[in-house]
């Protein structure tokens, strides 16, 4: 399928009506990325729209821009036929547009009213406003008690609050980012039940995800943001799943040819890393709840992770480099040694080391030197830029030139630049040299090529080959797929906090891996599953 | 066309030392409009406050003097301040040093003894300290804020202090006068010929290279940054954010609670309901006006010690009201934070035209310096 941009072939009506919301070649540059470029978008009155793409695709960008939060640099914006200019959410709510954000902004120590009347600036008496809050929360199937609370609420009443915030200001457009991100799947299908009637009444949703499921069952339209471009524009209904999976990770999607040197063995026995029944639950509401996530990782061997962001994969990462402590010691094994225990500086004295996925403000300190930084994951024994609690920044100097001349690193100032003048890709070869060069037995690296350019994506890929060939056990967590079957040995799927079994990768195909990222399976292992067509 | 502040990619090193330059003559000049607006002839009243003082040899100690305290707390308070933890308290742990070293001296009243001075100032020390780990232990533990921990048990260590005044260490022959007895000779610190500047000054001189040394040389003075300016990159690093927080209580804590010791076995010469006209709070001035760092702070130490014997020459000869000092200190913090936004902003008038700026983007993805 090639993208077809901004036509939309799968409408069939003879005189579409007047949009109530319509975007044309917006574009939106932030310093070094173009989140938006040309996307263009039309909303109908009584629709309920799809805006689907990965995490980084441009969708909060584009929200942002419609709802008064960001101005756009270049294109036109109708509402309702009229151009307008949205310069800020107050004008935006003023025009009809209300927005529910993924993270709430609600006080907790004060009640659902007083927090409504907070952020709608509304001066109607207290009583008055409890009544409306009454009415509108029943009419639209939206249970709540004014006088509550936050801190009482759930995550889900939480999400009421806000929602029923926005229909106060008898909204046209009504944006939902992610809303079912935090909610149960029971909550989840009642809220499908609020937006449905909210459809009925002539307005319009624009519903954002990347759901495939929900959006199959509940969208008019979805529109298909790849790389901050539209890819296609679809009816959902009439696409399955795993179509519509394809077209939001990219259609010109094609398997690269491995080489097969690397023969995959079934698990052998115990490996380098392991992981057994890890269950971590989540520090604060918005995270996920690790369950039950098992692994092996084996020396001279790359597991690949796929899974969309927000699956649980930051708390793996961290309950693996020893940011978050677990409970079972055992539930995380190095070398055949408990770690769960264990803080950063041991995990490395054992033999691990660690990509982060934010490469700016975790793996590397922005404002200092690229020598300092080299400092960042000293550790075990054989390592002589400290000795008796004094730093020896000739020696930390000497490791950050070799680093940069060993993996090409462009630096203005060498080894005296600071990180945050490193682009993206030269200050991941960086940090990934810096644990290269500390010759780990175990690799983490976490979206290791994430918004880097293509040159050093594949310097960073070579990298990664060349330490699997040297007999390093590496573990890759990615959404990109293309570079999870580029590096990968085997291959498991996140979602929901579980992992799912490890799978060869030349044995794995995108349609797959799209349906588990997108959460097709939850109990049946997709795989097995799929086991049948092979 | 609008006036906008838009994020440096960069920040000039000479933009960071020209701000306090920049804050201290802006103070000058409100200061001067003030004065002015109270009805006094501006530039006598700044001459009074800046340079009356500096010109005889005495007053020269006198600065010293006081910026001894000064010092000694801010080199303590921006080691915290560079870790992100934020002692407010200094005053209060300043206060408990001067109670825990001045009872040692009273319990050995009258008993001469060289090891009396360093016996004191190691009550002192680990008095302000204890006092410091109080809030150290509440933010550990509960995760409580230290700023407001230790600013409340600021008042309830004067509170202490008075009531020990008043009470236990009250002067026997003292006609019921709320202080203790005078110290006797061995616990007073020597002076400087016939001035009143005392050993604590080179002590305060010692500490600020210490600090120095620790903060650019050493392990944990590199954590402590590292925590401070990004504290998920510790993490990852795996240094211990408690560890921080407890090192710089100790620490910030310990040498306040010396500073206090030394201004009761100094200038004051025994235990007064009052034993600091702030010192504590002005040093958190004093750590920022130096930049949190020890020359700086030196240098921003003296200068406050300079406001305080500005506001009692310009009392005497003007009869300005000594909240002067105040007044003067808190614009100096008042104008060096607003400075400050320019060291991370810069301003921009309009905006550029949007479509230069994609074709910029486009061109050339390289650090967001160059594109801006």
């Amino acid at each position: 399928m090639s993208p077809t941009p901004r036509t939309d072939a799968d409408r069939t009506e003879s005189a579409p009506p007047t949009p109530r919301l319509a975007l044309h070649g917006i574009t939106k540059v932030f310093p070094g990325t173009i989140a938006n470029q040309d996307v263009s978008l039309s909303l109908l009155p009584g629709e309920i729209h799809a805006l689907l793409g990965e995490n980084g695709a441009g969708k909060s960008t584009l929200v942002k821009i419609v709802y008064g939060l960001l101005q756009a640099d270049a294109g036109e914006i109708r509402w309702e036929g009229a151009p307008t200019v949205i310069a800020s959410p107050a004008e935006a709510r003023r025009l009809g547009i209300g927005m529910v954000f993924q993270h709430f902004s609600l006080f907790d120590s004060l009640t659902v009213a007083e927090n409504v009347a907070l952020g709608t600036g509304d001066r109607t008496p207290m009583r008055q406003l409890e009544e409306r809050i009454r009415e509108v929360s029943t009419r639209y199937g939206l249970p709540l008690d004014p006088r509550r609370p936050v801190h009482a609420l759930s995550v889900g009443e939480r999400q009421r609050v806000e929602i029923v915030r926005c229909l106060l200001q008898d909204p046209r457009l009504l944006i939902m980012d992610e809303p079912t991100s935090v909610l149960t799947p029971q909550e989840a299908e009642q809220l499908f039940e609020t937006l449905r009637r909210l459809r009925e009444e002539g307005r319009t949703i624009l519903y954002i995800s990347h759901k495939l499921e929900e959006i199959r069952v509940l969208c008019d339209r979805a529109t298909i943001l790849r790389a901050g471009k539209v890819v296609d524009a679809v009816n959902p209904r009439e696409k399955t799943a795993r179509q519509l999976a394809q077209a939001m990770i990219g259609s010109d999607f094609a398997t690269p040819a491995r080489a097969a040197a690397a023969a995959v063995e079934a698990p052998r026995g115990d490996g380098l890393l392991e992981v057994e029944r890890l269950n971590l639950a989540s520090g604060t509401p918005f995270g996920t709840t690790l369950v039950d996530v098992s692994l092996s990782l084996h020396p001279g061997e790359i597991l690949g992770i796929a899974g969309v962001a927000g699956n649980g994969q930051f708390e793996l990462l961290s309950a693996l480099s020893g940011e978050t402590l677990v409970q079972d010691a055992r539930s995380v094994r190095i070398a055949g040694a408990p770690a769960g225990h264990l803080d950063p500086r041991r995990r490395r004295e054992l033999g691990l080391g660690f990509v982060p996925e934010e490469r700016l403000g975790r793996g590397a300190v922005p404002d200092m030197s690229l020598a300092e930084n080299a400092l960042l994951s000293r550790g075990g024994g054989a390592d002589d830029m400290v000795s008796r609690g004094l730093i020896s920044f000739r020696k930390a100097h000497g490791l950050a030139e070799r680093i940069i001349s060993a993996y090409n690193v462009v630096a203005g100032n060498g080894a005296r630049a600071t990180a945050k003048s490193l682009s993206g890709g030269n200050l991941q070869k960086f940090i990934i040299g810096r644990e290269i060069m500390r010759k780990p037995r175990i690799l983490i690296a976490a979206h290791p090529t994430w918004g880097v350019d293509a040159g050093a994506a594949a310097a960073i890929h070579q990298a990664l080959l060349d330490l699997r060939d040297q007999g390093t056990a590496v573990l890759i967590v990615s959404q990109d797929l293309d570079e999870l079957f580029v590096l990968s040995d085997r291959i498991a799927v996140m979602s929901h906090g579980r992992l799912s079994e490890s799978r060869p990768a030349h044995e794995a195909t995108v349609e797959q891996i799209g349906l588990l990222m997108g959460g097709v399976f939850e109990t049946s292992d997709a795989w097995e599953a799929d086991a049948h067509a092979h | 066309m609008r006036i906008k502040l838009e994020a440096r990619a960069h920040t000039p090193a000479a933009v960071v030392y020209a701000t306090p330059v920049v804050a201290a003559l802006l103070t000058a000049v409100a200061g001067g409009v003030l004065f002015a607006a109270l009805g006094y002839p501006p530039l006598q009243a700044l001459h009074a406050f800046f340079i009356q003082p500096l010109s005889t040899l005495n007053g020269l100690a006198e600065v010293g003097v006081k910026a001894t305290p000064l010092v000694l707390i801010a080199i303590g308070l921006s080691i915290g301040f560079r870790g992100n933890v934020w002692n407010i308290g200094a005053e209060g742990q300043l206060t408990m040093g001067a109670v825990t070293g001045g009872a040692v001296a009273l319990a050995f009243y009258d008993v001469e003894g060289v090891w009396l001075l360093p016996l004191m100032t190691l009550a002192g020390a680990l008095g302000g300290m204890a006092y410091g780990a109080i809030p150290a232990l509440l933010k550990t533990r509960f995760n409580a804020s230290e700023i407001l921990t230790s600013l409340m048990l600021t008042y309830v260590a004067t509170l202490f202090l008075s009531y020990l005044v008043h009470g236990p260490l009250m002067d026997p022959d003292g006609f019921n006068f709320p202080q203790s007895r005078l110290f006797h000779d061995s616990a007073i610190l020597p002076v400087l010929g016939f001035t009143r500047l005392h050993l604590g000054a080179a002590v305060a001189l010692f500490v600020v290279l210490a600090g120095w040394f620790v903060m650019a040389r050493t392990l944990i003075g590199f954590q402590i940054k590292v925590i401070g300016l990004t504290p998920a990159a510790g993490g990852y690093a795996g240094f211990s954010q408690k560890r921080v927080v407890w090192l710089s209580f100790l620490v910030s804590g310990g040498l306040a609670g010396m500073a206090g010791l030394f201004e009761v076995a100094g200038p004051i010469g025994q235990l007064q309901p009052s034993i600091s006209p702030g010192y504590g709070f002005t040093a958190i001035i004093v750590a920022f006006l130096g930049r949190l760092h020890p020359l700086g702070i030196l240098l921003a130490g003296l200068l406050m010690a300079l406001s305080y014997l500005g506001g009692e020459v310009a009392q005497i000869e003007l009869g300005l009201p000594l909240a002067m000092t105040g007044v003067f200190q808190g614009m100096l913090l008042f104008f060096l934070l607003g400075a400050d936004v320019f060291t991370r902003y810069r301003l921009r008038l309009g905006s550029p035209p949007a479509a230069a700026r994609v074709a910029a983007a486009a061109d050339k993805p390289k650090p967001a310096g160059e594109a801006a």
